[in-house]
């Protein structure tokens, strides 16, 4: 009976949870924590209005689409797994990971993370960014403060540099190889202190 | 009576006379803790006493807790009181999303990556923001054998839960029946004592103080709370403002017990609001209709009128507008800046160890934060009497809130925070959003016509 044992105990399928997001026991608990903390009413599970409440979310200009990334698939509750598994995404990628040893891909790795990322745009999830879809992003992020037409010839030339087959809309290899020489794994990760 | 058999007569003669032992020791103590604190100022060296013992205890404890995970070869828990993430000095949009770029004229173009950066603070806020944990309890560093802060600190072997055991029992069966017993008696010799006074005349003012402060006394060794006062010179005069930082309702009666103020409030229903028209009766209180609290001139002017009069108490008022965890000082509100009389603001910082003073009051009500006040070991605070501070020339309200707000954080302590404390109900407003969306339409589009006006001259 040590002191990390019994409190994991109050997390469901943690060893599971730690084996497939790679976040240590430490982090788990702390994640908990910060769990029941959003969960203002202790109900177990947070919802939209729990996100919401953070300030520093609610002033982000494409805020609402951070949110619907954690409440996929038509659901409108979270809970701690899905919670952990979205905020995996973050971890930085491990630099010595054992290559034969992994059977899956963890959620941190370049793939997962650029998936993340091209969620937030392609809002209809229909696997394209449609130019629509390009120009809702930028005005989100832009607010009132540009005209019409300079959003519309910003989109265009997004579209007109990524778009290598021609068909108006950027799939996902095409977003890929638009950000190839990005450094993902800084911009897309949060230092989770040891 | 004619149906008790003999069996249940002894029984009922065995209760009263073990009762009776008890009740009687019971009401010694009772004397004895009414008298010493009340009227005299209570002995120092008994408190202090008891608290260095309760500090030992407390490492005793942690020293096994450790020696035990040692042994174990596991971590103890550790409390991340810095947060969960590591937080560089946070690097502005236009350097993030231009990268090494520090050419002017390349202008920067729209790149998808540029999502990254929003996407990335907006998922370290739902991980660790400054503003929704200063709304829940402090953590401790060390456990101090109060089941309500034990995050994860089991009971490693016997011996503690013994002590753990112990300290429940004295805290419960003792503490905190002579804690409620002391507020009960104090609060209805106080309301007693205010309606007497208040059938006198108005000469009386001096009696209504010593009323007032006996009653303030009272419900401060019914929490045990030890206080030390830092400053007195700087003690708030008549006529004038005092602002302090709002971590609980204890706060007033830590202040009140060492001078009378004019307290600012809503007027409320059942006990509170008895007390507060009995304390109107014999001093001058401002207590607010709930309809007139929304009426933000009438508010004003009434505390303008009341400072005003130079003989009249200073007014008490947390311009927080809300409790916040002991650990920050959160915006100040300008309404109480504005009337323009000097203001002299005091720090308070309680000592988390003996007693988390802090009310959640989201998490739990009056009642039962009071009496989980005077269950734990005792309410150890420091209050700082800051010199008085006046408006300076063309400084406007909210500059002179945030430069109090400065000074009483650096005296007590605290982080100091632009956030307001109403986010604890309310949402963000979108002014902030629209920072965000100017600073980053600058970096996309904004150079271009910097670029063009150059080029015209």
């Amino acid at each position: 009976m040590g002191s990390s044992s019994s409190s994991r105990n109050k997390i469901p399928n943690a060893q599971e949870l730690m084996d497939q997001t790679g976040f240590s026991s430490a982090h788990l608990l702390r994640l908990y924590d910060r769990f029941e903390c959003l969960d203002r009413d202790n109900r177990g599970y947070l919802s939209p209005d729990d996100f919401e409440a953070v300030g520093g979310l609610a002033m982000n200009p494409i805020g609402g689409r951070i949110i619907d990334a954690f409440f996929s698939s038509g659901q409108d509750t979270v809970d701690f797994s899905s919670f952990v598994r979205i905020l995996a995404h973050f971890r930085p990628t491990d630099r010595n990971r054992n290559k034969e040893g992994t059977q899956q891909e963890l959620p941190n790795s370049r793939t997962r993370k650029l998936k993340f990322a091209f969620q937030l745009y392609d809002l209809d999830r229909d696997g394209k960014i449609s130019r629509e879809e390009l120009l809702q992003v930028l005005r989100a992020m832009l607010g009132l403060q540009v005209t019409e037409e300079q959003l519309q010839s910003i989109a265009e030339r997004a579209i007109q540099e990524a778009d290598l087959d021609k068909d108006d809309a950027i799939s996902f290899d095409e977003f890929k190889k638009s950000l190839e020489k990005v450094d993902i794994d800084t911009k897309m990760s949060i230092g989770f202190l040891k | 009576m004619i149906l008790m058999t003999p069996f249940t007569w002894a029984v009922h003669n065995l209760l009263c006379r073990c009762l009776s032992i008890p009740i009687s020791a019971w009401f010694t103590l009772l004397c004895l803790f009414i008298i010493v604190p009340a009227v005299l100022r209570g002995s120092f060296s008994i408190r202090s006493l008891y608290l260095r013992t309760l500090l030992k205890i407390f490492e005793w404890a942690n020293l096994q807790m450790k020696m035990r995970a040692k042994e174990k070869n596991q971590q103890l828990y550790k409390t991340y009181t810095n947060g969960i993430i590591a937080k560089e000095s946070p690097a502005s949009l236009r350097q993030e999303i231009r990268g090494s770029a520090s050419c002017l004229c390349s202008d920067h173009e729209f790149d998808m990556a540029d999502i990254f950066y929003f996407c990335r603070s907006g998922v370290e806020s739902i991980v660790d923001d400054e503003v929704t944990k200063r709304f829940s309890a402090q953590e401790l560093e060390s456990w101090n054998l109060l089941t309500r802060s034990n995050y994860n600190f089991h009971h490693i072997n016997m011996r503690l839960t013994l002590l753990w055991g112990l300290g429940l029992l004295t805290r419960y069966g003792i503490l905190l029946p002579l804690r409620v017993t002391l507020a009960v008696t104090g609060i209805s010799l106080f309301l007693f004592f205010t309606t007497l006074v208040g059938f006198l005349p108005n000469a009386a003012s001096y009696l209504s103080e010593k009323v007032h402060m006996m009653g303030y006394r009272m419900c401060v060794s019914s929490l045990t709370a030890i206080i030390t006062y830092h400053n007195r010179e700087n003690k708030p005069k008549n006529g004038a403002i005092c602002v302090a930082n709002h971590t609980t309702p204890i706060d007033v009666i830590i202040l009140a017990s060492d001078r009378c103020y004019s307290l600012v409030g809503q007027m409320h229903r059942g006990l509170l609001g008895m007390i507060q028209s009995g304390m109107v009766k014999s001093s001058p209180h401002i207590w607010f209709d709930r309809s007139e609290v929304k009426d933000r001139h009438l508010v004003a002017k009434r505390l303008s009128d009341h400072v005003a009069d130079k003989t009249k108490q200073p007014i008490l008022i947390f311009p927080e507008g809300t409790c916040i965890n002991n650990t920050s000082v959160m915006m100040f509100k300008k309404g109480s800046f504005e009337i323009g009389c000097t203001i002299y603001p005091v720090a308070i910082k309680y000592d988390p160890r003996f007693g988390d003073a802090f009310w959640n009051s989201s998490k739990c009500g009056l009642v039962w934060y009071l009496l989980s006040m005077m269950s734990s070991w005792a309410i150890v605070c420091s209050v700082w009497y800051l010199p008085p501070m006046d408006r300076e020339e063309g400084e406007d309200a909210v500059q002179f809130a945030n430069r109090v707000k400065a000074t009483i954080a650096a005296q007590g302590g605290l982080v100091d925070l632009i956030w307001d404390g109403g986010l604890k109900r309310s949402k963000v407003n979108d002014a902030f959003k629209e920072e965000l969306q100017k600073l980053y339409s600058k970096v996309l589009v904004g150079d271009h016509e910097d670029e063009s006006e150059r080029m015209e001259i």
